[in-house]
């Protein structure tokens, strides 16, 4: 029943023809929120790569044994636990970051990538799979919270990993940023530009009508 | 004419099938169709034969702006010269603004007109001429100071993200105008509001103070002018808005045409009266004090709901839903108006809702309409 996956296509579909947030529109509560700089971006896009990925491995290795009424249930544990751990490490090793991304990484397992892979994938597949469609997944998550991050921060407070980019010579000509970028708004609209231009790279993307 | 005509002629196989030129068609139509009525008529489908086309009446909402437009510029030379202390003649005031206002309707103009001739190429449709109200509108709903490079920015979103993402004109949801101030409005706060941008400061005044009237009641102080003022629209504000006198002369020549829907615009003017009439009897705080029918001359409620909540793109098209449709945005305009200090006037967020929520009234107003009749049915069939 497991049909055989080849292990690059498991990485590189996620990015780009199969997107958790671009194309499945998953998880885009915490891309709105947390994209208004780069760093806590990418601490986030690890946390969930990471916690999509063990999740993954640790459902699939017990995927025979868990009844399938209560699945949600041992699922739901497994995400938790991950998530608290993931939490506790941030709190201890990176407190500036974990203060800035505050509830959202409690949040992940709320979101819904992480559900969605262990339903649609490491209940009906092996364990490297699983692990590996888990990184892809997560890879793609953090490919577009990092795009959507780096146009809010550069435009929005005229830097990338808080170093000033755009010159001072600029700000003196009477260039201001633009402070929609800092509201959840404008990240809902940078993701809309991400997609549009994305389907119009890949018109295959595009639903039939 | 003739030798335009020539012109036009002479070049047109470059642009036709086969032509080295082929793929700006559309650009061509466009400049083609805007100096000529062009010679092709539809070849699908049932259609109303009239005079009026979209053309006409785009044009017909420019001319209606052209009184306002003449006003804002006579008016930001006007407050200029009064805060500058200097002497100065009506028509130094004129200049001296219409040097000012016009770099703005330029520059929306060219943004503008670029990107949607950009857009009708890409994609191989005809060029409309719905920018050429809104690229009037923008202007006029600006401060007067606003750099232009912020102009052109707020026109460039407002026009791809307002209006092409959705399909070009007739298609948008929002008014893009509006889009193009509310935009402008969040992005770069400190340009378009407080007491500084409305007036361009002189560079040797004593005293400057170029509060708006809502500005200044928001903070809780009293103003100097009086309902004349306010009513031929020698106070400050974004260009185009401040004479009511003037908005009503354009709504008159909307009206007469039939242009703009007359019921928006009353059911409108009816809901701001009403609302501003229970805050008058509530009266906590100054902004809730001033008169109802004073309401009604400040800000930019006049202008926006003459000019564009009546957009029939983004209005109510039932009859009922334009009652109900102008009716909350008047509410909603005094309701933003008085109870947000941020905002100290919400005639543009009231429109941008209700612009959304419209639809939403059509679809209720057409299915109580059907119910009825459904009933009546039953009773004549019973």
């Amino acid at each position: 029943m497991a049909k055989k996956h080849k292990w690059q296509d498991l990485i590189k579909d996620p990015l780009n023809e199969n997107n958790p947030i671009t194309v499945q529109v998953l998880g885009i509560c915490s891309a709105l929120a947390i994209t208004v700089k780069l760093m806590p971006a990418i601490v986030m896009a690890l946390s969930v790569m990471v916690v999509v990925a063990f999740s993954n491995l640790i459902v699939s290795l017990i995927r025979n044994y868990i009844p399938n009424r209560i699945r949600i249930i041992v699922q739901l544990l497994v995400v938790a636990t991950l998530v608290i751990l993931v939490d506790q490490i941030l709190k201890a090793f990176a407190y500036d970051v974990s203060k800035q991304l505050s509830v959202f990484v409690g949040l992940i397992i709320t979101n819904c990538i992480v559900m969605g892979r262990l339903e649609a994938f490491a209940l009906g597949n092996k364990p490297l799979d699983s692990f590996l469609d888990g990184i892809g997944n997560g890879a793609g998550y953090g490919l577009i919270l990092i795009i959507v991050a780096f146009f809010r921060e550069l435009f929005g407070s005229g830097t990338l990993f808080d170093y000033q980019i755009i010159p001072q010579s600029f700000y003196d000509l009477g260039y201001v940023n633009n402070a929609m970028m800092l509201l959840p708004a404008m990240a809902l609209i940078t993701l809309g530009i991400v997609i549009w231009v994305q389907r119009s790279l890949y018109p295959q993307l595009t639903e039939k009508e | 004419m003739k030798v335009l005509e020539k012109f036009f002629n002479k070049y047109e196989h470059l642009f036709l099938e086969g032509g080295k030129y082929e793929k700006y068609y559309p650009a061509y139509m466009a400049l083609y169709t805007f100096m000529f009525t062009p010679g092709e008529t539809t070849k699908r489908g049932a259609h109303i034969r009239d005079a009026v086309d979209l053309k006409r009446v785009m044009f017909t909402v420019v001319l209606a702006l052209i009184p306002a437009t003449i006003f804002g510029m006579w008016n930001v030379g006007y407050q200029y010269f009064q805060q500058a202390g200097t002497e100065f003649t009506n028509w130094d005031a004129f200049v001296y603004g219409f040097w000012k206002v016009l770099p703005m309707i330029i520059v929306s103009y060219v943004v503008g007109l670029g990107i949607e001739f950009y857009f009708a190429i890409l994609r191989g449709h005809d060029v409309n001429e719905g920018y050429l109200v809104t690229g009037l509108l923008i202007p006029l709903i600006m401060p007067v100071t606003i750099p232009l490079w912020i102009l052109a920015v707020s026109v460039a979103f407002a026009v791809i993200i307002g209006k092409e993402v959705f399909g070009g004109t007739g298609m948008n949801i929002v008014n893009p105008a509006l889009v193009a101030r509310a935009f402008a409005f969040f992005a770069y706060p400190s340009f378009m509001s407080g007491n500084e941008v409305w007036i361009p400061k002189p560079e040797h005044a004593d005293a400057y103070s170029g509060e708006t009237i809502l500005g200044a009641l928001g903070q809780g102080q009293q103003i100097a002018y009086t309902w004349k003022d306010m009513f031929f629209g020698t106070i400050p504000g974004s260009v185009g808005e401040t004479s009511v006198l003037m908005i009503l002369i354009g709504a008159a020549l909307l009206l007469l045409t039939k242009v703009g829907s007359w019921r928006i615009m009353l059911s409108g003017f009816a809901g701001a009266a009403l609302m501003a009439f229970i805050f008058n009897l509530w009266g906590a705080n100054t902004l809730m004090q001033l008169p109802w029918w004073q309401h009604l001359l400040v800000g930019g409620l006049a202008f926006g709901i003459v000019f564009m909540a009546t957009d029939p793109v983004t209005a109510a098209q039932t009859r009922k839903g334009k009652w109900i449709y102008g009716f909350l945005i008047g509410v909603f305009a005094i309701l933003v108006r008085v109870f947000n200090p941020a905002y100290p006037e919400g005639v543009m967020l009231a429109i941008l809702l209700m612009n959304v929520i419209a639809p939403t009234i059509d679809y209720y107003v057409v299915q109580a309409n059907i119910k009825k009749r459904m009933k009546r049915l039953e009773k004549q069939t019973a």
